[in-house]
């Protein structure tokens, strides 16, 4: 077991005629063709007016509706420019995809707004946008991180952030760990998948044992997920929060990552998860072996 | 992108908001012909600069002069407009260094009987735009929201619909306007609500937001940024830009697609992913060091963009060491090295350089960097990255 991605999902690509969405596409399908050699993971892609065309092997439709049609695909992974994104996401929610990844970087704000209202009112989740996407080790992945670093195992890995991922991967790799699932939420104002769905997702998981969350400053969700650990988290959980020596009031890298009004401070965030029992990591290079404490703690 | 007072109340004109008669002016005598024109008995004379805290705040080459001054003649226009342009203002929200005025808006004086908070921003939480309204006018909110947050009220409102009637008129009534200024907030809110979302703001201040003796609203402040994701359909927008309010390193890194933000510490960085960014500064503070910058290279840095880096952090002459600090996942760690070593080439560094690796073809990276001859140190992780390179500045 596993959340989000399992051996049922299959994929289509929103924008698969574009250099970049082919390129993850391809690596998208050599991983799960490693993972699950009998299947076809990775079953076509999307662009509108290229329809009934083919690039690499994957068959490319002019509408979600088609795609899902002809290839029976419940996820939907988007590399299209920002202006038309929010476009393709409702689209590909209006198809009924199950979950719908968008990698996407530079959405608007107010896109978002609209776009996670309508998505809100759906059958559909949506990770991201400007995420690295999902992985299931063992299984599929559905975005842009290196397959590799990450091995099957018992940790939910939730992050704001890609390279940062990575580098939690890694460490928990070091230390014998790896992931039921992980999943970069994003780094914007407006995601559609916040920590809290996704604590839950894990707590429910039988192949989940314990979690580990990545923020970073900016917002309030930290807060609450650490709110909601305390009343609902069984499982042990670790943490770690980007940005303490961030100055006030500039955006780092991330359109979310901002401590404004003096609020979204890394310390704010870092405390409240240590109220909530969460085992923090002090240095970005200690997120592995905090979990191995939580776990401890917890055992 | 932020914009200037002036710059914003015209935008909020145009969108039906009630503004005062104000008139731009570059010199001092631009500005005795402004009070003139607006022919009242007073006027106001504002510094133009992208801060708040502009009437409290003084002048560097003048400390009895505030950056927001009540005039009562041309005469006293001018003199004041000669001592604000050119100078630099320190307000709350400036800094130590303050900005310099380049720009001033001379407006008429207001019969104010009563002055309120409104602002505007994207509330997380709700996933929407929310008004913040206050009767504190004319105060920081933050404060206000500290010391008196029963004194502040949320309304978030739909994009699609925009600001309903009644919400303006509940918030109207929240805030214990008289009975015709209820009736110009029905119209005021919405509007500037409308404004809000039309352009892709990220935040619209009206502080304060003043009610006239005969119950009208007039936006007295207008503080206006955008969101910089949505500015491919606000092409006219790039025109208010003022570059001169930004830090150039910034602006530089910004053209050559990186982000960068300036710190006061003395240990550059060069990362891939602005949350490993953020962490490997956090890394640098926590070994003893500070760090002299936020710098993402972001996932496809090619030979260009590292030297761009590279240029930036090293013309910041605080800079005694740099640290590299890459996880290399798609982008493959040898096309990063190769870029580096070119960089490293074309740059002639000056100060110790250390480089963290890890990732996809790490190997070959690392032999690549050994093999170069050349004198950069090399890290086995985030640890000892961070003691490497702090500890060149202690030797």
């Amino acid at each position: 077991m596993s959340i989000l991605v399992d051996k049922d999902t299959k994929v289509i690509c929103q924008g698969i005629t574009g250099k970049v969405g082919l390129f993850h596409s391809q690596q998208c399908r050599i991983y799960a063709a490693e993972c699950q050699p009998d299947v076809n993971v990775f079953v076509g892609g999307v662009t509108p007016g290229k329809g009934g065309t083919e690039v690499d092997g994957f068959p490319v439709f002019d509408t979600v509706e088609q795609a899902v049609a002809a290839t029976g695909a419940n996820t939907s992974m988007i590399f299209v420019p920002p202006p038309f994104c929010a476009d393709a996401i409702m689209e590909a929610a209006d198809a009924g995809m199950r979950l719908i990844v968008a990698i996407t970087e530079g959405v608007p704000v107010m896109d978002m707004v609209r776009v996670k209202k309508y998505v809100d009112g759906t059958n559909s989740r949506l990770i991201g946008p400007n995420c690295p996407g999902v992985i299931t080790p063992g299984v599929a992945k559905i975005g842009i991180m290196p397959g590799y670093i990450h091995t099957p195992g018992t940790v939910g890995l939730i992050s704001k952030s890609g390279t940062l991922t990575y580098e939690a991967a890694w460490q928990l790799g070091n230390v014998g760990l790896g992931q039921s699932t992980a999943i970069g939420i994003g780094g914007d104002p407006i995601i559609g998948t916040n920590f809290i769905d996704l604590l839950e997702m894990f707590e429910n998981d039988p192949t989940t044992e314990s979690m580990l969350m990545i923020g970073e400053i900016g917002g309030n969700a930290e807060q609450q997920a650490a709110e909601y650990i305390k009343e609902h988290v069984t499982k042990p959980v670790a943490g770690f929060i980007a940005g303490r020596t961030a100055p006030p009031g500039k955006r780092m890298g991330h359109a979310g990552a901002i401590i404004s009004g003096g609020s979204g401070t890394a310390e704010e965030k870092i405390e409240a998860l240590q109220a909530a029992g969460v085992e923090v990591a002090q240095s970005p290079a200690d997120m592995g072996a905090a979990v191995k404490r939580a776990i401890e703690k917890a055992s | 992108m932020k914009i200037h007072e002036y710059q914003g109340k015209t935008l909020l004109a145009e969108a039906g908001v009630p503004v005062p008669r104000g008139i731009v002016a570059k010199t001092a005598d631009e500005a005795a012909a402004a009070f003139t024109e607006l022919g009242g008995p007073l006027a106001v004379v504002k510094s133009q600069i992208h801060a708040g805290g502009r009437g409290k705040g003084r002048f560097k080459e003048h400390p009895n002069q505030p950056g927001v001054v009540l005039v009562r003649s041309a005469d006293e226009a001018r003199e004041n407009a000669a001592r604000m342009l050119g100078s630099t203002l320190v307000t709350i929200q400036t800094g130590e260094e303050g900005k310099t005025v380049s720009t001033i808006f001379v407006e008429e004086g207001l019969d104010i009987a009563n002055e309120l908070y409104l602002g505007i921003v994207i509330d997380r939480e709700t996933g929407g735009p929310v008004v913040i309204a206050s009767t504190e006018g004319g105060m920081a909110i933050e404060e206000v929201a500290e010391e008196t947050p029963e004194k502040i009220h949320n309304e978030p409102f739909d994009a699609g619909f925009g600001m309903a009637p009644y919400q303006a008129r509940k918030i109207a009534y929240r805030l214990g306007l008289p009975a015709p200024a209820v009736k110009a907030a029905s119209k005021f809110l919405p509007a500037v609500c409308r404004f809000f979302v039309n352009n892709d703001c990220s935040l619209a201040e009206i502080n304060p937001l003043v009610v006239t003796g005969d119950g009208q609203l007039v936006a007295l402040d207008a503080k206006v940024s955008f969101d910089d994701n949505a500015m491919f359909r606000h092409k006219p927008f790039e025109e208010l830009r003022d570059l001169s309010e930004e830090d150039p390193a910034e602006v530089q890194a910004d053209k050559a697609g990186l982000s960068y933000v300036n710190l006061d510490g003395n240990i550059g960085c060069l990362v891939n992913g602005a949350g490993l960014a953020m962490s490997t500064m956090d890394l640098i503070k926590l070994h003893g060091g500070e760090p002299a910058n936020f710098l993402d290279v972001g996932g496809g840095a090619n030979v260009d963009q590292v030297t761009e880096a590279f240029r930036i952090i090293l013309s910041d002459s605080s800079v005694k060491a740099v640290l590299v600090n890459i996880f290399g996942g798609i982008m493959k760690c040898d096309t990063i090295v190769e870029a580096l070593l070119s960089a490293y080439d074309n740059i002639g560094f000056s100060v110790p350089l250390v480089v963290r690796l890890e990732g996809t073809n790490v190997e070959l990276a690392r032999k690549m960097l050994e093999d170069s001859g050349k004198d950069i140190a090399t890290a086995t992780d985030l640890t000892d990255a961070a003691q490497k390179v702090v500890g060149t500045l202690s030797t």
